[in-house]
């Protein structure tokens, strides 16, 4: 059954490709002329899928591509800019800054973003960089959560991740947070919508091609927050998520939901050994 | 006797009914190759709504996969499926209208939506709002006609 559809998809695309257009390009990226992005790497064992892990940079054109290689043409640096003040500016009622406990983010947040979706023992569940920032809030603050998706805590993951650029994304995929991830990987296979599509059909069957102008990269989120030349803001992981599912003519899952969570593991982990580069620039 | 003109004066009664309206999405009859014999709408389709409808985002928007070079002026046709040039020399009108209604009883498990469908899907939303959907108010991505019209035009694009 599977073979049959397999054989025809592949046909069909031996018939159209072949141009320069449906490749990945073959740039390198540094970022400051100091910040070696690894945007082309081996595939994990567990992803039987792909074979080499392309970053989404290769597939945006080279206008966009170049935006993200100085911070001052990042727009996405606003977005850190702004979560550097609010690091040292104290919220709720303990009147405390994330400073007071963490002190400067551009030592002690270094590598934190690699191993995030990651098991949190006292809430005994995967917990997402959004989540441990409103766990700190709650808890430590006594402040209010910020909105899941909305800019203050987006701000504040691209802050966090700009501090750890260059690094290799590495989640884990074992111990506790297991059945979180084989969850992530049934959805991610799970065709949704009246378009009945799933991220398979389009980041793995279909990376390279084109879906009319928009040319389908593997979907990883190693540049997140990625600063949008289309909405002009940075957008958080799960506000992407429920975007392409939307795309399927499918009801959404709320970004902050247990199952964008597990989504968010596995297909963090499809891009274990790619650098972080969040906030990169794409269209 | 009487038996079987009752039976004969059914069967036509049956044929114009099939004519005068459209054949609902569950009840269209595939072959075992995914074919579809007669007309979903009992009417000949429009060659030329049938281009409009293919290179319309709002209505096939079949070129966010498909290439087509007689319609070289709608910019930015996708390449997720094959170029159309020549498909009515490679498939018959009824398989081009099982493939238009459910790619996926030509070409199990493709990529390709099925535009005359309406049941079976997981997590069916309102349209493109991200919001569910009742299960019985899910229309077709396409009306009957709309698709004879594409098959209209489908049929063609000839190379021979
Ligand atoms: C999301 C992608 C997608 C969309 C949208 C799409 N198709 Fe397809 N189509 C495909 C793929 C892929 C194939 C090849 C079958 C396979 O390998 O799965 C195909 C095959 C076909 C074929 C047979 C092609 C041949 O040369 O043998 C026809 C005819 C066709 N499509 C017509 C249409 C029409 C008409 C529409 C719009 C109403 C449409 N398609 C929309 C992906 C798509
Ligand atoms: C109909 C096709 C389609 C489907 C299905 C789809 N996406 Fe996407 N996705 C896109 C397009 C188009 C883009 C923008 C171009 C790109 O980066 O691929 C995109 C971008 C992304 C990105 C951003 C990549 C980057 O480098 O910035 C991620 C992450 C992503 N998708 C994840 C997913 C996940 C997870 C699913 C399933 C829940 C999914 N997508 C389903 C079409 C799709």
């Amino acid at each position: 059954m599977k073979f049959k559809a397999m054989t025809a998809l592949a046909g069909a695309l031996a018939m159209v490709t072949g141009g320069a257009l449906a490749d990945a390009d073959d740039d390198t990226l540094t970022i400051n002329e100091e910040i070696e992005i690894i945007t082309k790497t081996d595939a994990p064992a567990y992803i039987d899928g792909l074979s080499e892990l392309i970053s989404g940079w290769h597939f945006r054109s080279d206008e966009t591509q170049q935006l993200e290689t100085d911070d001052f043409d990042n727009p996405g640096m606003l977005g850190v800019e702004a979560a550097m003040e609010v690091w040292e500016t104290a919220d709720g009622s303990e009147g405390k800054s994330c400073a007071d406990c963490h002190e400067s983010a551009e030592e002690t947040m270094v590598g934190v973003r690699a191993v995030y979706p990651k098991w949190n023992d006292n809430a005994e569940a995967v917990w997402t960089l959004e989540m441990a920032i409103n766990g700190c809030r709650t808890e430590r603050m006594g402040a209010e959560a910020w909105k899941y998706d909305g800019d203050d805590i987006t701000n504040m993951v691209a802050l966090i991740s700009s501090v750890s650029r260059g690094m290799p994304m590495s989640v884990a995929v074992d111990g506790p947070a297991q059945a979180t991830w084989e969850e992530g990987k049934e959805l991610y296979y799970t065709r949704t919508g009246q378009l009945d599509l799933s991220c398979a059909n389009c980041h793995e069957d279909n990376y390279g091609n084109m879906i009319r102008a928009d040319h389908l990269s593997q979907g990883h989120t190693n540049g997140f927050p990625t600063y949008r030349l289309k909405n002009a803001k940075l957008n958080s992981v799960h506000a992407r998520f429920k975007g392409c599912v939307r795309d399927t003519r499918a009801e959404t899952y709320a970004p902050g939901s247990p199952e964008f969570v597990a989504l968010e593991l596995y297909v963090a982990s499809r891009g274990n050994g790619l650098s972080i580069e969040g906030p990169a620039v794409r269209n | 006797m009487k038996r079987a003109i009752s039976a004969a004066i059914a069967a036509s009664i049956l044929a114009v009914a099939a004519n005068a309206e459209a054949v609902a999405p569950s009840d269209v009859a595939y072959d075992e190759y995914g074919a579809v014999a007669a007309s979903l709408s009992g009417q000949p389709g429009n060659a030329e709504e049938g281009a409009t409808a293919f290179g319309s985002k709002s209505i096939g928007n079949c070129v966010s996969c498909h290439a087509v070079t007689a319609l070289a002026d709608v910019p930015f046709p996708g390449n997720v499926g094959p170029s159309l040039d020549g498909v009515a020399d490679r498939w018959t009108e009824a398989e081009i209208r099982g493939i238009v209604a459910n790619a996926k009883k030509t070409y199990d498990g493709t990529i390709m939506p099925a535009f005359y469908q309406v049941d079976g899907f997981t997590r069916p939303g309102k349209a493109y709002t991200g919001k569910a959907i009742a299960v019985e108010e899910i229309e077709p991505l396409l009306s009957a006609q709309q698709i004879e019209d594409l098959v209209a035009f489908l049929v063609t694009l000839k190379e021979e």
